[in-house]
């Protein structure tokens, strides 16, 4: 009989409790993404200025609403701007960021390229 | 030819270089934030501050009306520093001045007014600062000027006579 009621609560409380870390750490992933505005260089997640934990109690909220996690972002993206996002998006304002990289390789690609191996 | 094209490129790419980090020393380093979006204003349920009933954002903010929504708190300073200008604001009836009473204990809350006076028509509370978020406010003080459930301008920090000049041409 205790062995019946043990494994009885083993089976309620496990499921749940993975539930939860499973939220929580969608949560730490959502809250690492987005900037303390208030703050100096960290992210709501390491901030526990007052904008921060309300901005947590915020990103908790939705996520019970079953919001997903690009939904949260443009929500805030909404309300605060691009800024507030860690990784911003592609669009007119933030194209040079994204295709810069991409076009010093390659560029430098064919200047190895040229120099080194056309010699040949 | 070989020879040529590659100084040619190499200088044709530092230029370019210089040119985006030469524009980048212009800009201001200093995030604004942008202050003049016409932006709804969210909905949201919360408690009158001096009663505690539940009352709707629909009910506080009516169309065709100005409204000044004011976040405040007692334990914030720069509140202290900006109430005697929202004090004068309100000799003027044009103006529905609204209070937000940000994460507050509302006995403290409620000596702040007593002490330095109730500018507002209105107030209610956010205890955990999350109507905050939903307004894309910063912290406190901060103050929205809103017409036809638009918000027209956001100041963030405390108001200065300046401002509050600014706001009455607005308003006119």
């Amino acid at each position: 009989m205790k062995f019946l009621k043990f494994f009885l609560i083993v089976i309620i409380l496990f499921p749940l409790s993975s539930i939860n870390a499973e939220e929580n750490d969608k949560r730490n992933k959502i809250t690492k993404n987005l900037r303390c505005l208030i703050c100096q260089g960290q992210s709501v997640y390491d901030s526990d200025s007052e904008f921060a934990t309300s901005l947590k109690i915020v990103v908790d909220k939705k996520l019970k609403e079953g919001l997903s996690e690009d939904q949260i972002y443009e929500y805030f993206k909404i309300k605060y701007g691009e800024w507030i996002l860690y990784d911003p998006g592609l669009n007119k304002n933030t194209y040079i960021l994204w295709l810069l990289p991409i076009l010093i390789f390659l560029i430098g690609g064919a200047i190895i390229y040229k120099s080194f191996i056309v010699k040949k | 030819m070989k020879n040529k094209i590659l100084p040619f490129s190499v200088i044709i790419i530092f230029g370019i270089i210089f040119f985006i980090f030469y524009k980048g020393l212009e800009d201001s380093k200093i995030y604004t934030p942008d202050v003049n979006t016409k932006k709804e204003i969210p909905v949201f349920n919360t408690k009158e501050f001096f009663f505690g009933k539940n009352v709707k954002s629909s009910s506080i903010f009516e169309l065709d009306k100005v409204y000044l929504l004011n976040i405040w708190s007692s334990w914030c300073a720069p509140c202290r520093q900006e109430h005697p200008l929202l004090m004068n604001l309100n000799l003027d009836n044009k103006l529905n001045i609204i209070g937000m009473n940000y994460k507050d204990n509302l006995k403290n809350a409620e000596n702040f007014l007593k002490e330095l006076g109730n500018p507002y028509k209105e107030i209610f509370i956010d205890l955990d600062g999350t109507i905050a978020i939903e307004w894309g406010a910063y912290g406190v003080p901060e103050t929205f000027l809103i017409y036809n459930n638009e918000i027209i301008k956001k100041y963030i920090g405390p108001l200065n006579q300046e401002l509050i000049d600014e706001i009455n041409l607005l308003i006119k």
